[in-house]
C-alpha cells in the first residue's frame, strides 16, 4: 500500500510548507490552529504506520469492496475510437469514491482520540460516506449540507438520517457546498477538543489536500496494476476525471503526476456555459485567492467577494478548486476542460444506453469530454467513474421529459 | 513611532472599551455616523468590520450584518471613500477587521497605503498566518506605521503566545473561549487562562473579546486585561434601530 509514499521530490505534490507551487497553505484563524497543527504534525506518521495501513486496507477490501474493477467499455470505446477503461468507483459501498477518504479519516480520528465527527457535503455522497463510517465506528456524526442541496439530493439526506447522522442545513450565502463547508469549519472552531472534521475534498487547509489525496490514491494505485494486467502497460495515454474540489481527480492522478507521457485531463462544471454567469469552471473564471483556508484559484468579484457558482451537479458546484489542481493547471501539467449541464446530461444518458451504467452527474461531466479529445484508435483512456447516478435520477428524469 | 493605539495604552487608561461594527451596516452610509456616536459616548477604540462573503470566524449575527452590508454596496473601495476626511472629526484609534481575500484582491501594499492615508491605525486579519506576515508583510506594516493585532485563544500554547507577542503591535486580542463570534459561552472557567496571560507579562496590552455582551461580562473581562471588545451585542442593538445616535448612546451607557 502506497498511501505514505515519499513525494518530496515531486514538483506536483505538496512541499514541506504545505504548498503546491504558489497554492495551498493554511489560512486559518487562531481558533483552528491547535487542530490543524496537530493534523499537520501527525498525519504522515499515522499514515506510515503498518498497523494503520493494514486496518485501512482491510476495510477497503472487505467493507468497501475494493479493488474496484477497471472495465474496458467496449461500446463506448467503439463510439469514440479509442480503448476506454472506466475505473468503477461507482461500485464501491455507498456508491462513490468518497468512502475511501472517510474510512481513512475515521481511522485517523480514532487515533487522535476524537469521538465526534463533522463533515460538509454537496451531492450528499461525502455525507453518506461519513455517516456510514461513523455508524461503523459508533461515533457521533453531524453533516452540514446547503439547504438547496438538501432539496435536490433528497435520497442521500434520507440515507444519512437512516445511518444515524444529524443533517444540519446551511442557509447562508448560496446555500450549497461552499456554505456547508463554512458551517462545518465554524462547528470545528466551536468544538476544538473532541471533534474531527472529515473534509471530503482535496481542498481546505494543509494537510487536508495532501491527506485526502493520499487516502484517494488507492484509485491510481489500483489503476496501475489493473491496466498493466489488461494491456501490459501501466500508463494510459489519457487519465480523465471530473473536478469540483477535486478528490476523485487527486486520487486518479496521484501516482501519475510525475509520469509525463500520461496526459492528465480535468473536467470542470461549465454550468449553463462558462461565460453565462452560471458556471463553476474555476480555472477559467477564477483568480488566486483564499477559500476555506487554502490559497488557490477562486471565483470572486473584483472586490474579493466569493462568487456563487452554478452546476447541475451538486458535487461540482464549488467556486474553488483544490490547490494541487490549481498547480497542475498553472504549471501546464493538466489539460483543463469544462462540460455544460446539457453536455453532462447527454453523456449520462449515453453511458446508460451504451454500457448499462447510470453515472453520477459529476462523473458524466468527465464522460462528456470524450468527444473533444483528439483520440486515436490505439490510445488508452482511463476515466474515473467517480459515482453512480441513483442520487441524480430525479434530475435525469425531469430533463428527459424536456 | 507611536500611533493612536499605542498612545491610548501608554496613557495607562483602564477598562478600555472597544466596539466593533460592520462597515456599511445597517445602511451603507451609516459607517461614519456610528463612529461619531461611539466617540461622543466615550468609547475608546473603534473596530470596523470589512464585510466578506465567507466570514469563517463569525457567528450568524456578524455574518448577517456582513451579507447586508455587501448587499448595501459596501466594498473596500467604498469604505476608503467613506473614511476620507474622517480624521477631521474622529480622534479615536480605528482598527479595520476583516478576512485576507478582499485585501489580497485590493493589493496588500495599496491597501496598507490607503489605511495610512485615511488615518486607520491597525488591522485584525484573523486568517493571515503568522509566518506569512513575518516573511512577506511585516516591513510593509512598519512602513505605513500600522499595527497588526493577532488573536490568541485558551488553546494557544505558551511558546506560540510568546511568538505572537513578539510580532504583535498595538495589543493582543484574547479570544475568551474557542468559538465563533457571539457564542455566549460561559466565561466562568476562563479565570485560569486570563491569569496565565497576566502572569506571562506580555509586552503588548491584552484586550478580551468574544462573548462580551453587557456590563457584567465587560467588567469581568476588563478586570483581567486592559479592556474588552464588544461586537455581536452591538450589531444586534443597532440592526433595528430607528435612531442610531440614541441607540448607540443607550448601548454604551449600559456598559459603562
Amino acid at each position: 500500500m502506497d498511501i505514505a509514499i515519499d513525494t518530496s521530490k515531486s514538483k506536483y505534490h505538496v512541499d514541506e510548507n504545505g504548498y503546491y507551487g504558489r497554492f495551498g497553505g493554511a489560512y486559518i484563524p487562531e481558533m483552528l490552529y491547535p487542530n490543524v497543527e496537530e493534523l499537520q504534525r501527525k498525519y504522515m506518521e499515522v499514515l506510515s504506520d503498518p498497523a494503520f495501513q493494514q486496518e485501512f486496507e482491510d476495510l477497503l477490501k472487505n467493507y468497501v469492496g475494493r479493488p474496484s474493477p477497471l472495465y474496458l467499455a467496449k461500446r463506448l470505446s467503439e463510439k469514440y475510437g479509442a480503448k476506454i477503461y472506466l475505473k468503477r468507483e461507482d461500485l464501491n459501498h455507498t456508491g462513490a469514491h468518497k468512502i475511501n477518504n472517510t474510512i481513512g479519516q475515521i481511522l485517523l480520528a480514532k487515533r487522535l482520540g476524537k469521538n465526534r465527527i463533522i463533515a460538509e457535503t454537496g451531492a450528499g455522497q461525502h455525507g453518506v460516506a461519513t455517516a456510514t463510517v461513523c455508524a461503523l465506528m459508533g461515533m457521533e456524526c453531524v453533516v452540514y449540507m446547503g439547504s438547496i442541496d438538501i432539496e435536490r439530493q433528497a435520497p442521500n439526506v434520507a440515507r444519512m438520517k437512516m445511518l444515524g447522522a444529524t443533517v444540519v442545513p446551511a442557509t447562508s450565502g448560496s446555500k450549497t457546498l461552499k456554505d456547508a463547508t463554512n458551517e462545518a469549519i465554524r462547528d470545528w472552531i466551536n468544538n476544538p477538543v473532541d471533534t474531527h472534521y472529515i473534509l471530503g475534498t482535496a481542498a481546505g487547509p494543509h494537510p487536508y489536500p495532501d491527506m485526502v489525496a493520499r487516502f484517494q490514491s488507492v484509485i491510481s494505485e489500483e489503476i496501475k496494476k489493473q491496466l498493466k494486467e489488461h494491456t501490459g502497460n501501466e500508463n494510459p495515454n489519457y487519465l480523465v476525471a471530473c473536478i469540483g474540489g477535486g478528490s476523485n481527480a487527486a486520487g486518479t492522478y496521484f501516482h501519475y503526476v510525475d509520469v509525463p507521457e500520461v496526459k492528465i485531463v480535468a473536467v470542470e462544471a461549465g454550468g449553463k456555459g462558462v461565460h453565462s454567469g452560471f458556471s463553476a469552471a474555476t480555472t477559467q473564471l477564477g483568480k488566486i485567492g483564499i477559500i476555506h483556508a487554502s490559497k488557490t484559484l477562486l471565483m470572486q468579484t473584483d472586490d474579493g467577494q466569493i462568487v456563487e457558482p452554478h452546476s447541475i451537479s451538486a458535487g461540482l458546484d464549488y467556486p474553488g478548486i483544490g490547490p494541487m489542481h490549481a498547480h497542475l493547471f498553472e504549471s501546464g501539467r493538466g489539460i483543463f476542460l469544462s462540460s455544460t449541464d446539457d453536455e453532462a446530461l447527454a453523456a449520462g444518458y449515453e453511458l446508460s444506453l451504451l454500457e448499462g451504467i447510470i453515472p453520477a452527474l459529476e462523473s458524466a461531466h468527465a464522460l462528456a469530454k470524450l468527444k473533444d479529445l483528439p483520440l486515436k484508435p490505439e490510445d488508452v483512456v482511463v476515466l474515473c467513474l467517480s459515482g453512480r447516478g441513483d442520487k441524480d435520477l430525479n434530475t435525469y428524469i425531469t430533463n428527459m421529459k424536456k | 513611532m507611536q500611533n493612536r493605539i499605542d498612545q491610548l495604552f501608554a496613557s495607562g487608561k483602564k477598562n478600555i472599551l472597544n466596539i466593533y461594527c460592520t462597515a456599511g451596516f445597517p445602511e451603507l452610509n451609516d459607517t461614519v455616523t456610528i463612529m461619531e456616536a461611539l466617540q461622543e459616548n466615550g468609547v475608546d477604540i473603534i473596530e470596523l468590520g470589512m464585510p466578506f462573503s465567507d466570514p469563517l470566524a463569525d457567528g450568524p449575527v456578524i455574518q448577517d450584518s456582513s451579507t447586508l452590508a455587501l448587499k448595501n454596496g459596501m466594498s473596500l473601495h467604498k469604505l476608503f471613500e467613506q473614511l476620507e476626511g474622517f480624521r477631521s472629526k474622529i480622534h479615536l484609534p480605528v482598527i479595520l477587521m476583516g478576512y485576507l481575500n478582499p485585501v489580497l484582491r485590493f493589493g496588500v501594499e495599496e491597501f496598507l497605503q490607503k489605511c495610512a492615508e485615511t488615518g486607520v491605525d491597525g488591522l485584525i486579519l484573523p486568517d493571515l498566518p503568522m509566518a506569512e506576515y513575518e516573511c512577506e508583510y511585516k516591513p510593509l506594516f512598519e512602513k505605513y506605521n500600522l499595527d497588526l493585532i493577532f488573536l490568541v485563544t485558551p488553546e494557544t500554547s505558551e511558546a506560540r503566545l510568546r511568538k505572537i507577542d513578539e510580532l504583535s503591535k498595538g495589543f493582543i486580542y484574547a479570544v475568551s473561549s474557542s468559538s465563533t463570534t457571539g457564542k455566549n459561552k460561559d466565561m466562568g472557567n476562563q479565570e485560569e487562562y486570563f491569569a496565565r496571560l497576566k502572569n506571562m507579562q506580555l509586552k503588548n496590552p491584552v484586550m478580551i473579546g468574544f462573548g462580551i455582551r453587557d456590563k457584567a461580562t465587560f467588567d469581568a473581562a476588563a478586570a483581567h486585561a486592559n479592556g474588552a471588545i464588544i461586537g455581536t451585542a452591538f450589531i444586534k442593538a443597532i440592526e433595528k434601530s430607528a435612531d442610531l445616535k440614541a441607540t448607540v448612546k443607550d448601548f454604551v451607557a449600559g456598559i459603562r
